[in-house]
């Protein structure tokens, strides 16, 4: 197990720089030219402020010249810096990342729990109205486009209804609180504000929903799926047959059972959600991870865009390797080789 | 005994035409395609001109209202269709046709090309396909043909990683010994013994995939990475509803023609999973 875990950490780094690489070779057939984020308009025909900027940004050197330095600088944890907020994109990236990962953690919670109760009442009760109200949920789960029904659901809820309240993390007319986790609601409950502790929850609900309902789709279905294959097993009918209640022989005889198909399907859906919160910032104006990508995206800023990719795709093979050491906690039979 | 025996005796249709949601799927997409062809025909106003005053409320009229240009909501809603259905349909082709290809050969031959080609799979498929697909968009430049690029380079290994496992497995079965014992040359043994065997699980998922593929291309549009002003694409006309937030018809159009798509794309593709893999039902 241990020698497993040292060779997928040992993968690691091989993989981010297989996907600098594939970066790196991509920008030689750009069209776009990162200039347009650097210069002015209207300096963009004089040729002084345009060669200064080249060497400035390091644009004048070759590319394999480049790919070096960018490898050498990341193997000393620079990223480089950002064409756009000229600041190190390291920087940048660890300002916005606890703002993503407490929305990624919240989705993640609505998804799994609401996507596990929703496939166990829909598999006890087959076929009934549950099932059927279930089964749509999880297919416009996967349908809508995150991004729309996140705008719908704003406009609905916050400005028709005025149940929830608009864009953003916390009321603008409060004083955020002193940032030393940087999640909202952690640190307003540091700070001891109860008012903005309830704020930044109720600026909580509707991007983590929108985010974690085809999480919750997904995962009821799994559920439905596999606990009714288990239900239908033997051991289910000598559980009961023992005389053991309902509650018990679904939770500790058949549930249990699910556990390692479950877990894979969350692991995999931390990729969607990574995904999917790249277009919830966008509409909620999350100051996170995603919209950073999303403007770095627009303004050409390759190295906040690479570093964006780096970092998401590192949380993401970190989550796997979690998932597969879950996998033997959860069922002793697996051996990780 | 009884089940297998059951699964043996069923007619080939039964049951999936009888599904009401198969059914609902072909018709949507029928529909669709039916006005991705006569777009011209079926659209009540031209998408690009103003042909109202701007940001009017849904009316009879004009059934999705108008934007900020004072264009007809409806007809710009019919006429992405012509974007967003034929991009998914080059995307999804394109990945089948060189995941497929790539996965054959490693899965063929074990040798450096294979390895080589597999691990470029692992590496592409180790990240998140929207962040992937957002940074290679980003470095072609926005733009409808880049973004298609951008899904092609991140959609092919899934097809690879498949296409290389159902070889792995059918090379293995004595019909292919006694092709290799009758003499016939690598090409051969392949495209005619092999290939013939390996599509159906790279059906299901092309045909699953659909839908996907147009919420990936919506999603790009929609962050600027796609289609430009004033394609009339579905995921950058819902982009321009957001920048008036107050005149929520101006997505609301866009969106739902995505909603129904995708809907449709996944009806057809758990129909398509049912008729060939009975047992997931």
């Amino acid at each position: 197990m241990s020698h497993y875990i040292f060779r997928r950490l040992v993968a690691m780094p091989f993989l981010v720089l297989g996907i600098v690489t594939m970066a790196f070779f991509l920008t030689t057939v750009t069209k776009g030219d990162p200039l347009t984020a650097l210069v002015s308009e209207q300096q963009l025909n004089n040729p002084e402020v345009v060669a200064a900027a080249r060497q400035r940004w390091g644009l004048d050197k070759s590319l394999p010249e480049r790919y070096v330095t960018y490898v050498s600088n990341l193997l000393h944890g620079d990223m480089g810096t950002s064409f756009v907020t000229k600041r190190p994109v390291l920087t940048d990236i660890a300002a916005r990342l606890p703002a993503t990962l407490e929305l990624v953690i919240a989705a993640m919670l609505v998804g799994t729990t609401s996507g596990i109760v929703l496939g166990l009442l829909a598999a006890y009760y087959r076929d009934s109205a549950v099932d059927q109200i279930a089964r749509v949920f999880a297919l416009l789960g996967s349908s809508l486009p995150v991004f729309w029904i996140g705008l719908a659901l704003l406009f609905l809820l916050s400005v028709h209804f005025q149940i929830l309240p608009g864009p953003g993390r916390i009321d603008p007319r409060m004083t955020p609180p002193p940032p030393i986790t940087g999640l909202m609601t952690v640190d307003t409950l540091l700070a001891g504000d109860i008012d903005g502790f309830r704020s930044a929850v109720s600026h909580l609900v509707l991007p983590s929903l929108v985010l974690g309902w085809a999480v919750a789709g997904t995962i009821s279905r799994l559920v439905r799926a596999n606990m009714l294959d288990v239900m239908a097993k033997e051991f289910i009918l000598t559980a009961r047959a023992k005389g053991a209640g309902e509650l018990r022989v679904v939770f500790r005889h058949a549930f249990r059972n699910i556990l390692v198909p479950v877990l894979t399907l969350i692991s995999y859906s931390f990729a969607y959600l990574i995904t999917g919160a790249v277009l919830t910032e966008a509409v909620f104006t999350w100051p996170g991870m995603g919209s950073y990508a999303v403007q770095a995206a627009r303004s050409l800023d390759f190295p906040a865009i690479i570093g964006v990719t780096i970092v998401g795709g590192m949380m993401f093979l970190v989550t796997n390797l979690l998932t597969d050491i879950a996998y033997v906690i959860a069922n002793p039979r697996v051996r990780l080789t | 005994m009884i089940a297998t025996a059951r699964l043996y005796l069923r007619k080939p249709f039964a049951g999936t035409l009888a599904s009401p949601m198969l059914l609902f799927g072909v018709a949507v997409i029928l529909f669709w395609i039916v006005v991705t062809l006569f777009a011209d025909h079926i659209a009540p106003y031209e998408p690009f001109e103003m042909v109202a005053r701007r940001l009017q409320p849904p009316s009879w009229q004009h059934w999705f209202g108008t934007d900020a240009l004072g264009r007809d909501v409806l007809s710009r809603t019919l006429h992405g269709a012509r974007h967003s259905l034929p991009i998914a349909l080059v995307v999804v082709i394109f990945s089948v046709v060189l995941g497929s290809a790539a996965g054959a050969i490693a899965g063929y031959r074990d040798g450096l090309v294979g390895s080589a080609i597999m691990r470029l799979v692992d590496v592409t498929l180790s990240f998140p396909p929207m962040l992937l697909a957002m940074a290679v968009a980003a470095s072609l430049g926005p733009g409808l043909g880049n973004a298609a690029l951008a899904m092609i380079a991140v959609w092919w290994p899934v097809y690879a990683r498949l296409m290389r496992a159902q070889v792995l497995e059918v090379r293995e079965r004595e019909h292919v010994e006694a092709a290799i014992a009758g003499g016939a040359g690598n090409a051969r043994i392949l495209l005619k013994h092999i290939l013939p065997l390996c599509w159906t699980p790279i059906l299901i998922s092309a045909t699953m995939d659909l839908g996907q593929v147009i919420l990936l291309a919506a999603s790009l549009s929609f962050i600027g990475l796609g289609a430009t002003p004033p394609t009339p694409e579905w995921g950058s006309m819902i982009s321009d509803g957001a920048a008036f937030f107050y005149n929520w018809w101006i997505a609301f159009g866009p969106g739902l023609a995505i909603v129904s798509v995708v809907l449709g794309f996944n009806f057809i593709g758990d129909g398509v999973r049912d008729y060939f893999d009975p047992r997931s039902r």
